[in-house]
């Protein structure tokens, strides 16, 4: 096996690596999307900040506090989080009476607020973040080098996932989850505190955003704008997965990075539109989405 | 039981009740009471008012004035999520059932509110048909099966007083059947329920006392044993 298609193997996995962790962080990423949309029905603007708050908040842990990535990895998180729940019950929730639009508008104005305000005070060059010790090195497989930590990043994110996935739709939580998103008036009417679940649900949403900080800083470096770089693909992800659609987030994510990975193999030009290509046969073939459901 | 204690306790006390959907003034000083461990029903036109009465106890309509005792505490201004926890179980005219749920999950997403609610066996007694369709699609089950597993998932979460709009709507006569066994079993079992019916002969074959409503307020009360000398009224206030 020199060559595959006239392309050798050593570029073909190296890229399909590549695909495979871009994807994980639009599986994170979208799946963040997809949960907030499914309950809030608003489209969350603010993500792709709120993943480089994640980040920032690991850089800055570790640079004036000495607390390292596997502490990162858990308060980073923890307070992206809290600020989703400060803006949720500040702002978002006086929301929800009128048109959607005003929340994707209040996201989106956050974001730009967000970004602009790391941007005046670190600058747009990338701050390197250290790749923690256990996970420095490689294994070489026979047909490709694997850098552990980017093993990690793929192998974490689809726990996550597959975590959160299992938390909705086979427990008791996700239960009154599925159910508030469908009739939250009803669900309220058993004596469940939906505005609580509305925002904590907002709050996990973006924590997963900050996760994906965390786990992109080694990789991609720390910058105010790496947010918005990554945010459009993800929303694209969303869109061709379909709103609120837990699994298709997840599926669609790791699926579009792969084919993003082989079209820069074969045909490099489109490696940076074939995700859009793809958004825009699905929304004429099928409105809502690969895994949507038509409301 | 003796009469004059536990019976004559009210259980809901409903005094001069306005309710509004936004600047829409539909409620206009509904009055009515119901007694521990009674069948009231709330008969009526279309548009009289019977389910904004009971979305008014639950609190879904939020803009009301008035008052609603329910046991002595008063509803009005009260967090919408704590009615039900005080132990008022909702059977919604629509049923309610939820398309992402198991029938499994549907039947016990409502918590358990009090202690003394039934048991899964026991709602499974009282609603064969839901036995052995814990895997189903919520919305799969038939219409009649959507309604029994609608009052099923109150039943086990301990609540005393059971609202039910309209449960025998749009159902076949040999289910209303079943529902009517179900419901005078849950009579039997001590729960109170209020009950919204157009079907008045349904209604007869349950109920304590009816509360007949006309736009917006209660205009009278029959008790069900007078029923039969009130027919001529009756037939004129519904409209049949
Ligand atoms: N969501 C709503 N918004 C505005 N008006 C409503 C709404 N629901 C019901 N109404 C109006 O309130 C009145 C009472 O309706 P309802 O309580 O549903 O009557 P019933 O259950 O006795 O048929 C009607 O005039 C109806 O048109
Ligand atoms: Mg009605």
């Amino acid at each position: 096996m020199s060559h595959l298609f006239g392309i050798p193997p050593q570029a073909l996995f190296g890229q399909l690596l590549l695909g495979l962790i871009n994807g994980s962080f639009y599986a994170l990423l979208s799946l963040g999307l997809a949960v907030i949309f499914g309950m809030l029905n608003v489209v969350n603007m603010a993500h792709g900040a709120l993943y480089m708050v994640g980040a920032f908040v690991a850089w800055l842990l570790l640079t004036y506090a000495g607390v390292g990535y596997w502490g990162a990895l858990v308060l980073a998180p923890l307070a992206v989080g809290l600020i989703g729940l400060a803006l949720e019950r500040t702002m978002l929730r006086r929301l929800y009476k009128v048109d959607h639009l005003y929340g994707l508008l209040l996201t989106f104005g956050l974001a730009l607020i967000v970004e602009g305000a790391f941007r005046h005070q670190y600058g747009v060059s990338g701050q390197p973040y250290p790749i923690p010790d256990a996970l420095k090195g490689g294994t070489n497989l026979g047909f490709m080098y694997l850098p552990t930590y980017r093993g990690w990043v793929v192998v974490a994110s689809l726990l996550v996932c597959l975590g959160t996935w299992y938390a909705i739709e086979r427990t008791k939580l996700g239960a009154y989850l599925r159910a508030a998103t469908e009739n939250p008036t009803l669900v309220q009417a058993f004596g469940i505190n939906v505005p609580v679940m509305v925002s904590l649900t907002y709050g996990f949403g973006v924590a997963l955003a900050g996760l994906a900080g965390v786990l992109a800083a080694p990789i991609y470096q720390v910058s105010p704008l790496m947010g918005s770089n990554l945010i459009i693909v993800v929303f694209a992800v969303v869109v061709i997965g379909g709103m609120g659609s837990i699994l298709g987030a997840i599926v669609t994510g790791l699926g579009l990075g792969l084919l993003e990975g082989l079209t820069k193999v074969f045909y490099p030009e489109a490696s940076n539109i074939v995700v859009f290509v793809i958004m825009a046969v699905v929304l004429m073939l099928k409105p809502a989405g690969l895994f949507g459901r038509e409301r | 039981m003796p009469d004059g204690t536990q019976t004559k306790t009210a259980m809901l006390e409903i005094a001069d009740l306005h309710g509004f959907y936004g600047e829409s003034h539909v409620l206009h000083g509904v009055s009515l009471e119901v007694r521990q461990g009674e069948v009231v029903t709330l008969l009526g036109r279309n548009g009289a008012g019977k389910t904004s009465t009971m979305r008014a106890i639950m609190g879904i309509m939020a803009k009301r004035t008035g008052s609603i005792r329910f046991q002595g505490t008063e509803l009005i201004g009260m967090a919408q999520h704590r009615i039900p926890r005080l132990g008022i179980g909702y059977v919604p005219e629509e049923r309610g059932i939820f398309s992402s749920l198991s029938v499994d999950e549907n039947l016990t997403l409502p918590p358990v509110v009090k202690e003394g609610g039934m048991t899964v066996p026991q709602i499974y007694d009282l609603f064969p048909n839901l036995k052995g369709r814990g895997s189903t699609q919520g919305t799969r089950l038939s219409g009649g099966e959507q309604q029994m597993l609608a009052i099923a998932r109150i039943l086990r979460t301990g609540a005393n007083l059971i609202l039910l709009d309209e449960p025998t709507e749009g159902l076949a006569p040999v289910i209303i059947e079943q529902i009517g066994v179900a419901v005078r079993a849950l009579k039997a079992r001590g729960f109170t329920i209020v009950l919204v019916e157009q079907n008045f002969r349904f209604a007869a074959t349950i109920a304590d006392r009816h509360y007949v409503m006309e736009e917006g307020h209660v205009v009278d009360m029959i008790p069900n044993d007078q029923l039969h000398a009130n027919m001529d009224k009756l037939h004129t206030y519904l409209g049949v």
